[in-house]
């Protein structure tokens, strides 16, 4: 596969995944708010400052608005295009990748994408974000559910459907641990675990954020922050774990590169390997001793390791091989017909 | 220079027209890389899912072999001895306004899509960069212009093209269709001399005739041209897609002026031919059915053999009474059957 195919496919899957997790994100946090009765602005502040500290665009933010009110983040998050990583800017470019590898998505793919692409742009969407924001969010996730089923129906599994299965999966990675790590920003007091505390509420939002809710309830366990951090991060066998997600990481590098699991033929399957150690043997217990923002921190630094160093071995790396032309070309001869032929 | 198989234009698309008495009539001749082929095919589509009855009981020929006939071609003329051949489809990107028909040839034929920078020229071989390292290219089906396709030839400041790619196809080592330079056979002053071509080599009389053409470098000829400017259609030699035209009869006569001075000044550029009312078709147009003006685009490809698609595009002027066709001139096109 071109390199420059397997980079684009990457990231419009990245954009993807993107689009659909800050859709959750912000359609949960908006339910979520419903429980509590007219809340001032300062503790509205308390709900949704951690939402943009978690992204890490809070100095963008920033620079665009001044409060950081409901109407600021959403818009900042779902249609501001001054934000390059707000929904509709994904979607953009996620439909922007596509359009340039066509040839290599089913026509479904692409239809999918692209009227999402067209959705965002039409007055339904501009109807729907001042009226009705849970269904221009269940609108987003619906065509990104969509887009992962006919690709996971329509491409045959090579080398492309491993680089997509790379950009999803460290994109799910990233944006699990940026939604376990608004515990962190909680506003104080909200530790608490009774049942009905706005700890247990802001546990519940970021597991339904992770569309983690039914797949826990099955665990039986009781919502804790060490319960719900656990199974966000070590989860062998629930999709959006960051466990999950790099194991099959792991397993898309060695498919495309041919090496054995276990061990390594490059960097990222190095990092890659590193990492998946760490998690399939880590325990939560370890976790809160060292710190979860600080774990959480280590791991998103490492997602960008893995994903720089991917870029590096499979495109970077073939472009870097320069055109080397013999020393007396051979067009230097007809060069000098044509320059002949024009005087 | 030579090209593998001695062929230069492996793909042509000949513009036809029939004029007022029924005679069909070559108007021109596309041998650069002619494009449209994606819209015969996605018209056929179209229409098949639209009207599926009809298909089985009028006897329509089908089109969708084109594809397999032009990766076919493209097999023919690799360079290469032993193995299966690497072909691609060059294309300048997608903001091309034909990267649509670029990326469904290449999806139809199975080829892969490249752009000038996923090229690469090694020692006069064209690779290109895949994520398992450099791969060689063979076949190079090419849907860049002349001038881009190579900077350390052509245009220096071209991005779009591969450094080098010249020097690979001069060695033999890659073969591109159509070869560099076949543009000289859209030259609208060849186009004058093409039935005598044909009589020369073939020892025939052209089956299609040219439509009458007057070439004004030859001296009858200018006199004629500048007699009768007003009543007839004049082109500039080099010009594509209807730029550089002059439709006599609907001209101001200050276009008519500007173009005398043309003329006037750089003859050999310049070929007039009386305006041929082209056939007309019934054509839905803001919810009536009016006449509107076509032509015909049928597809000729040279590989082993000579293969006609049997089909075309048929090219219809929207705008009422407009006899200019070309795509690039927000014209529409049809669906064109041929019976069994």
């Amino acid at each position: 596969m071109l390199s420059r195919v397997a980079n684009t496919l990457y990231w419009m899957v990245r954009y993807v995944e993107r689009a659909d997790n800050l859709a959750r994100l912000i359609d949960v946090n908006e339910q979520v708010l419903l429980d509590f009765e007219s809340l001032d602005s300062e503790r509205l502040r308390g709900f949704w400052n951690p939402i943009i500290l978690s992204t890490g665009d809070e100095e963008a933010f920033h620079e665009l608005y001044d409060d950081v009110g409901s109407d600021q983040v959403i818009r900042f998050l779902t249609n501001d295009t001054r934000n390059p990583n707000s929904i509709v800017s994904c979607i953009g470019f996620a439909r922007e990748n596509a359009r340039t590898v066509r040839d290599q998505l089913s026509d479904e793919l692409w239809e999918e994408l692209n009227s999402l692409y067209l959705f965002t742009k039409s007055e339904e969407s501009t109807y729907l974000l001042e009226s009705n924001l849970p269904r221009y969010y269940e609108r987003v996730r619906r065509a990104a559910m969509t887009v992962l089923g006919i690709s996971a129906s329509t491409t045959a599994r090579d080398g492309r459907w491993d680089f997509m299965s790379l950009g999803r999966h460290l994109e799910r990675a990233d944006k699990t641990t940026r939604f376990l790590d608004i515990s962190t920003y909680f506003p104080k007091g909200a530790e608490g675990l009774e049942r009905a505390s706005p700890g247990v509420l802001h546990w519940s939002a970021i597991l339904s954020s992770c569309g983690a809710m039914g797949a826990f309830r099955a665990t039986r366990q009781e919502i804790t922050a060490r319960t719900v951090m656990s199974f966000l991060l070590f989860s062998p066998d629930f999709p959006r774990s960051v466990r999950y997600c790099i194991d099959q990481v792991d397993a898309a590098l060695h498919r495309i590169s041919g090496t054995v699991r276990g061990t390594y033929s490059n960097e990222s399957e190095r990092e890659c390997g590193q990492m998946l150690c760490t998690l399939n043997f880590g325990k939560p217990e370890g976790v809160l001793e060292e710190g979860l923002h600080l774990f959480l921190d280590e791991i998103q630094a490492k997602l960008n390791k893995i994903s720089e160093e991917i870029f590096e071995t499979y495109v970077l790396m073939p472009e870097r091989i320069e055109s080397r032309l013999p020393e007396i070309p051979v067009v230097t001869t007809f060069r000098h017909i044509q320059e002949q032929a024009q005087q | 220079m030579d090209v593998p198989k001695d062929i230069y234009i492996h793909i042509c698309g000949s513009d036809l027209i029939r004029g007022g008495d029924g005679t069909y009539y070559v108007l021109e001749d596309n041998g650069r890389c002619p494009s449209g082929a994606s819209y015969l095919l996605e018209n056929r589509n179209a229409l098949k899912r639209a009207f599926p009855s009809l298909f089985d009981s009028v006897g329509v020929r089908p089109v969708d072999s084109y594809p397999r006939d032009l990766l076919n071609m493209l097999h023919h003329i690799s360079p290469r001895r032993e193995g299966e051949p690497v072909c691609v489809l060059l294309t300048p990107g997608c903001y091309n306004s034909a990267y649509f028909e670029h990326c469904y040839l290449a999806r139809k034929m199975g080829i892969e899509i490249v752009e000038g920078k996923d090229l690469v020229v090694i020692d006069r071989f064209v690779y290109m960069r895949t994520t398992k390292g450099l791969v060689r290219v063979d076949v190079i089906y090419r849907r860049i212009d002349n001038d881009f396709i190579d900077p350390v030839v052509f245009r220096k400041d071209s991005v779009l093209g591969v450094p080098g790619l010249m020097n690979a196809c001069m060695a033999g080592n890659v073969a591109l269709a159509n070869a560099v330079g076949t543009g000289v056979a859209d030259d609208k002053v060849i186009y004058y001399f093409v039935p005598r071509m044909i009589e020369y080599y073939l020892g025939q009389k052209p089956i299609l005739p040219n439509v009458p053409t007057y070439l004004a470098s030859e001296e009858a000829d200018y006199k004629h041209i500048m007699a009768h400017l007003p009543e007839l259609v004049v082109k500039a030699a080099n010009e594509s897609g209807g730029c550089g035209l002059l439709m006599g009869p609907q001209a101001s006569s200050g276009e008519i002026d500007k173009f005398r001075e043309l003329i006037q000044a750089d003859p050999r550029n310049y070929i007039a031919q009386p305006v041929i009312s082209l056939s007309q078709s019934p054509t839905w147009c803001d919810g009536a059915m009016e006449g509107r003006h076509l032509d015909l685009r049928p597809y000729i490809i040279y590989g082993e053999d000579v293969k006609i698609v049997p089909g075309g595009l048929t090219r219809v002027a929207l705008t009422k009474g407009s006899l200019v066709v070309n795509s690039s001139q927000g014209s529409g096109s049809k669906d064109t059957w041929v019976l069994k």
